[in-house]
């Protein structure tokens, strides 16, 4: 089943044109990365995709209902500071259009599922803003997947952490898509960790310059 | 004890405490969004708006809170829906809204009645005058806040951490800028009356400041907030009663000596 469609996609920003004429398609449970150079439009692709940006012509089709995807975006984590604790900002990833602003006792449940599986229980009471890069990380990965998503959206999630914490990410993003069977589609430029996986290549300078296997690809 | 008690006896001084509790209340809850979004200043903006808003209402011979809500509400939505779509920083819109406003304000003022007894209390309060029309408006504003607040207080987080991620789960996030924008109205153009243009939008900000120093959670934040700023209210309407001050300056000269205080006591805890 084809969970996204993007269609002859470009997007500008003032009289720069960011991407152009993009076109895929993404299946369900399928690893994608989108790969490419600072510069080359990952970033605004993948917002595109989540609705933060218009696009000037073309279009995105998602096949499942929003509530069915989560978005991790690229974040300064050593600047992520809030007076919140982490369970606060976990269980605000459970808020869905059209659904009533209060917590239930299934988030609560799939909360609690979802800080054991990613071994946050700790942190749940800590201030955001008192945790590590990598457990900030984490809890705004816990965060995406309280909502049980069934494609996951993540732009540059191993920017900022060191090596060990990179490696531990890309594990349960495997995990989450090998077991869960969860779509993932990550905007990235480090696929040194990810070799294993196998994921497929979209790689982007502008517009989709090769889209296939890993062992296909020869880089940007 | 007892020139308390006595004090508590006077009807105005009754009417006084109870306004205040209510205002000082509203604009803790609304101040916690405001600072953490980055709107501090949208208080002091808006109650510019608010003091050519009564000056206009002077000069038309209008009641001046049905002239000052509609324009005070259409200049919050204007500053948050300006910063918000085409980027520009909020401090740059909230400096020109209010410094334009006030020039209106001033030349109306001054091309009308003149700067008398009732331009000075718009100015700097007057919560000893406040009547129970007053009372009840205050009631039914933090009655308000507080029912919104409830109702929409996890959506109210959402946005206020992370407005894009919200706006990726499909949720209205225009809209409850609009919420966000309408009670700071309501907040500024009520709590005028007892602070003043000038000073109201000290009971916006020092409550949310002083609170974040000592809390770890939004939640906490909130209701150490709205206790700082019920608090700071009542030791300054009393404080300033007796030493005879303006009741707006004392109730913000108790925030700054408690910010300092605070200050300190972190300082000193961290060591």
């Amino acid at each position: 089943m084809t969970i996204l469609e993007v269609e002859k996609l470009k997007v500008s920003y003032s009289n720069h044109v960011a991407i152009e004429n993009i076109n895929f398609k993404i299946e369900d449970g399928e690893y994608v990365c989108l790969v490419g150079e600072n510069g080359s439009g990952k970033s605004t692709l993948v917002k595109t995709i989540v609705g933060l940006l218009k696009p000037e012509e073309g279009q995105v089709n998602l096949n499942i209902s929003l509530d069915e995807v989560a978005y991790l975006s690229q974040t300064n984590l050593k600047d992520l500071d809030f007076p919140a604790t982490a369970k606060e900002i976990i269980m605000s990833g459970t808020q869905k259009h059209g659904k009533l602003a209060f917590y239930t006792k299934k988030d609560k449940e799939i909360y609690e599922k979802v800080i054991k599986d990613l071994k946050i229980e700790d942190l749940q009471g800590r201030r955001i803003g008192d945790l590590s890069g990598g457990q900030k990380q984490r809890v705004l990965i816990a965060r995406a997947l309280v909502r049980q998503p069934k494609l996951l959206i993540l732009d540059e999630p191993a920017t900022g952490l060191d090596y060990n914490i990179t490696k531990e990410l890309y594990k349960i993003l495997e995990n989450l898509n090998k077991e869960n069977k969860m779509t993932i589609v990550m905007a990235t430029h480090d696929l040194e960790e990810i070799n294993e996986i196998k994921p497929r290549i979209i790689s982007l300078a502008k517009t989709v310059k090769y889209d296939g296997d890993l062992e296909g690809w020869k880089g940007f | 004890m007892s020139d308390i008690m006595n004090l508590l006896s006077y009807t105005f001084m009754q009417r006084a405490i109870l306004c205040g509790i209510a205002i000082s209340f509203s604009a803790a809850l609304i101040g916690v969004i405001l600072t953490l979004k980055n709107y501090s200043m949208i208080g002091h903006g808006l109650g510019e708006v608010g003091f050519a808003a009564l000056a206009l209402a002077m000069a038309l011979n209008l009641e001046p809170i049905a002239v000052s809500i509609p324009i005070v509400i259409v200049a919050a939505i204007v500053i948050m829906f300006i910063s918000q779509k085409k980027g520009e920083s909020a401090d740059i819109i909230i400096a020109l809204v209010a410094t334009g406003a006030l020039a209106i304000g001033v030349i109306i003022t001054a091309s009308t009645s003149g700067f008398g007894a009732d331009s000075y209390n718009y100015m700097f309060g007057s919560i000893l005058a406040m009547n129970t029309g007053d009372v009840i408006l205050s009631i039914i504003l933090t009655v308000l806040s507080i029912g919104i607040y409830i109702a929409f207080y996890n959506r109210l987080f959402l946005v206020t951490f992370d407005e894009k991620y919200a706006k990726t789960t499909g949720i209205n996030v225009t809209f409850y800028q609009f919420l966000i924008a309408l009670l700071t109205a309501l907040v500024v153009v009520v709590g005028m009356r007892m602070m003043g243009t000038m000073l109201i939008s000290s009971l916006i900000v020092f409550p949310a400041i002083i609170a974040k120093k000592f809390t770890t959670s939004f939640k906490g934040l909130v209701v150490m907030s709205v206790i700082t700023s019920v608090v700071c209210f009542l030791i300054g309407i009393f404080t300033s009663f007796f030493l005879n001050m303006p009741t707006g300056a004392g109730i913000v000269l108790v925030y700054i000596i408690l910010l300092a205080i605070s200050s300190v006591c972190c300082k000193l805890a961290k060591i």
